[in-house]
């Protein structure tokens, strides 16, 4: 994302290539202009980056073949776009646009269009897809282009997306037909996307329906059509009696799920109505296809696709998506000659699920909750294994990995948490969970504080400090029940990876509590920006504000299909990663040269975060048990909440 | 880790009731001298599994000759309660292990530090 920053640089206009030509034509070589050196300035880093952080090689000598800095899929660069900008000097032979990638190798016939691109085309401003901002393309020569041919993966077993399964007349009917419920309770419980129940409530605190408690009305007439000729056709072995309606805007999705196994039957259908969409699926061992549902198709999940892979929608703008297969069905590749980007629209599924009256037999029971047994006071979720690896190689040992570093940055208290922690009585046993360095350990002698962390590096950091310390995880705190006058949680819930283990973490501090017990918890907030007030986070951004905001809108997407936030800028995603660039603080590492400034690749880790948005905190706590809301309050960037045990 | 930590730590080990008091293997324990709070001390006493505390203290040879069972008016007995704070606060286990009294399990202690994640394979 350095190039955001680069090409943000030059958006004030400054960078004209209209002076260069005028240079050339009176056949003189004048000096160079000050925005001409600025350009070299910028193309020389922007080399210097792909370097570093791509292992891209360019050459000074002229080639067929350039990379294409900011040119790329990541930035919001669409394929038509970017081509029709390339070709108007000369013929493009191959275009190679990497997913995610803030960057397109291009391949020219010849050397001499090549060369003509290189010196017409670098500094050029084109038009960023989603954002205003232009984005400034910078290009150098490479020596040769790597094709790796990769074939769509499979779709996963189970799965049929058959097109055109309504006719356009009936998906008109169908959507003007709904009759969206106009609480807004109801709505604000799901804010990324407008949803409508019929048959059954789905109810999204249990993830299950009350079987008993069928609603009014059953399935609306609209469907009735579409429904038969499921049954007609075969498709459906049971008459399905559930339907749930999902609107999504551009920009909103669906946190990756398998429907709970006990609630529903086997086949689930889904009809993609008003645009098409891409759907990810991901398979318990790591494995994603991402599978384009094409306008007015029926989606059946049935078998392993449906009892086995989590399936979701990425909240985004854009879709990534095969050239050849735009409208069609498909599973997207990563071959990076036939990617370009789809503008989302407004997408309404009808979801047609059977209710199930029997504990489910599937044949997976990894994920079967019917299978699990009760004893367990936090039952596995769904979903469950995907996040405790995402925790382990984002969270735990990241840590391990920069505590050294971390902790050097973790050094003055925040006000508002030590003057809880004076406030409480002499002599009040305190843990702290999630103790980091423990910086909290000390601030009130009067307290007895133990702390634990899941890192065993920054526990030993509390420990060269004197304090008490220990290793643990959050969800599984090996203290007593009930034997703590206070506990805190500073910055440790937002690393959970699902709802479900969040709301474990808070349940596990409070079984700590003795009973009048208060807990402090802070959690960092997706809004950044609070009664107008910019949080400090923002304010310490070193980049300005018009490249900031230009950055995150282009921001790429990464690893597991999670956003790499950009440092410094307001939040595009509750779910993302945060990079940490490492810095050296031990002195016998340092080399002293230059070189040093730049981020080595190998010094970037990424954290996920889940970060919350204004309710959502107190909300997860109300639904706690033996617990009661103090006090709810924003502090620079964090929601926070005094919790008080019953 | 200190006598004090340990009283409020339990086995969490799935299937385990009660997993209280973890067991102290030590191999290496460190004295060291803490200031006499004698408020501090006094607070700390009802917050305390008391016959835990005597057990853990006694298994390491500091029991110092505290009784089994709590006596009344300690509030006011400063021979106590400094008997008291050396058990909490100044007898350190540095190296050894907790074992879980039901299931077994132990979690080692270095350099002072208990590992009582249940799985190392996720560490």
């Amino acid at each position: 994302m350095r190039f955001m920053f680069l090409c943000s640089g030059s958006a004030d206009g400054s960078v004209q290539l209209c002076q260069e030509n005028i240079g050339s034509t009176d056949g003189t070589r004048p000096k160079l202009s000050k925005d001409e050196k600025k350009l070299l300035k910028k193309q020389a880093k922007a080399k210097h980056i792909l370097l570093k952080h791509e292992g891209i090689e360019t050459v000074s000598h002229p080639s067929q073949s350039l990379v294409v800095a900011n040119g790329g899929l990541g930035n919001g660069v669409s394929r038509q776009h970017l081509l029709a900008v390339l070709e108007r000097c000369g013929q493009v032979e191959t275009l190679l646009m990497p997913p995610n990638k803030p960057y397109a190798f291009v391949t020219y016939s010849s050397a001499e269009e090549a060369t003509k691109a290189y010196t017409s085309l670098s500094g050029q401003e084109i038009c960023g897809g989603d954002s205003e901002q232009p984005i400034t393309l910078y290009l150098s020569f490479v020596e040769k282009v790597d094709v790796k041919e990769v074939s769509p993966p499979l779709l996963p077993p189970g799965l049929i997306v058959i097109e055109d399964f309504v006719s356009p007349e009936q998906e008109k009917t169908m959507l003007e037909s709904i009759d969206w419920d106009t609480d807004p309770s109801i709505q604000k419980s799901l804010k990324h996307r407008r949803v409508k129940h019929y048959g059954y409530e789905f109810r999204y605190d249990n993830n299950n329906v009350d079987k008993d408690k069928p609603l009014p009305g059953g399935l609306p007439d609209f469907c009735t059509e579409a429904l038969g000729k499921c049954l007609q056709r075969g498709l459906a072995k049971h008459k399905h009696d559930q339907l749930t309606i999902n609107q999504y805007e551009p920009g909103q999705g669906i946190p990756p799920h398998v429907d709970t196994h006990s609630a529903f039957e086997d086949e689930i259908l889904s009809l993609s109505l008003g645009a098409e969409i891409v759907m990810d699926f991901k398979h318990p061992d790591g494995s994603v296809v991402s599978v384009m549902l094409p306008r007015r198709s029926l989606l059946i999940m049935s078998g392993e696709s449906r009892y086995l892979w989590t399936h979701g929608i990425t909240p985004r703008k854009f879709d990534v998506i095969q050239v050849s297969e735009r409208q069609t069905v498909g599973t997207v590749s990563e071959n990076s000659e036939a990617l370009t980007l789809n503008k989302r629209s407004t997408r309404t599924s009808f979801t047609f699920r059977k209710i199930r009256h029997s504990p489910c037999d599937c044949a997976f029971p990894l994920l079967c909750d019917s299978r699990q047994t009760r004893e367990e006071k936090s039952p596995p979720q769904v979903g469950e294994l995907g996040a405790s690896t995402l925790e382990r190689e984002y969270v735990h040992k990241v840590y391990e990995d920069i505590a050294g570093h971390f902790s050097s940055t973790r050094h003055t208290p925040w006000p508002r948490i030590s003057e809880f922690l004076q406030s409480l009585p002499k002599g009040s046993l305190v843990a702290d969970v999630g103790c980091g360095n423990g910086k909290y350990l000390g601030i009130n002698k009067d307290l007895c504080m133990i702390g634990c962390d899941r890192s065993n590096n920054l526990v030993d950091i509390c420990r060269e400090r004197q304090f008490e310390a220990f290793v643990c995880d959050a969800l599984s705190v090996p203290f007593r029940d009930g034997s703590f006058d206070a506990c805190i949680s500073i910055a440790v819930i937002h690393h959970f990876a699902t709802e479900e283990r969040r709301i474990a973490a808070l349940q596990e501090l409070i079984r700590l509590l003795r009973d009048g017990g208060k807990a402090l918890i802070y959690v960092w907030a997706l809004e950044q920006e609070y009664k107008k007030n910019k949080s400090k986070y923002l304010k310490e951004s070193k980049i300005s504000q018009a490249a900031s905001s230009d950055a995150a809108a282009a921001n790429p997407e990464a690893k597991e299909s999670l956003p790499i936030h950009t440092n410094r800028t307001s939040f595009h995603s509750q779910d993302l990663l945060v990079p940490w660039h490492l810095k050296q603080t031990n002195k016998n590492k340092v080399t002293g040269t230059h070189e040093n400034k730049e981020h080595d690749p190998s010094s970037v880790y990424h954290r996920f975060y889940h970060v919350f948005c204004e309710g959502e905190l107190e909300a997860m706590c109300n639904r706690l048990s033996n617990v009661v809301i103090r006090h709810s309050y924003y502090d620079q960037g964090n929601w926070c909440v005094v919790l008080e045990k019953q | 880790m200190k006598l004090l930590t340990h009283n409020m730590l339990r086995s969490h080990v799935t299937g385990v009731t009660r997993g209280f008091p973890l067991l102290i293997r030590a191999e290496e324990v460190k004295l060291s001298s803490v200031d006499f709070n004698q408020d501090f001390v006094t607070r700390m006493i009802p917050k305390l599994e008391w016959e835990a505390l005597v057990e853990a203290a006694e298994s390491l040879g500091h029991g110092s000759n505290l009784p089994r069972e709590l006596e009344t008016g300690y509030e006011k007995n400063e021979d106590f309660l400094k008997k008291v704070h050396h058990v909490l606060l100044e007898v350190e286990v540095i190296e050894g292990a907790l074992k879980c009294p039901e299931s077994g399990t132990e979690f080692p202690i270095t350099r002072g530090i208990p590992n009582m994640l249940i799985n190392e394979e996720e560490s």
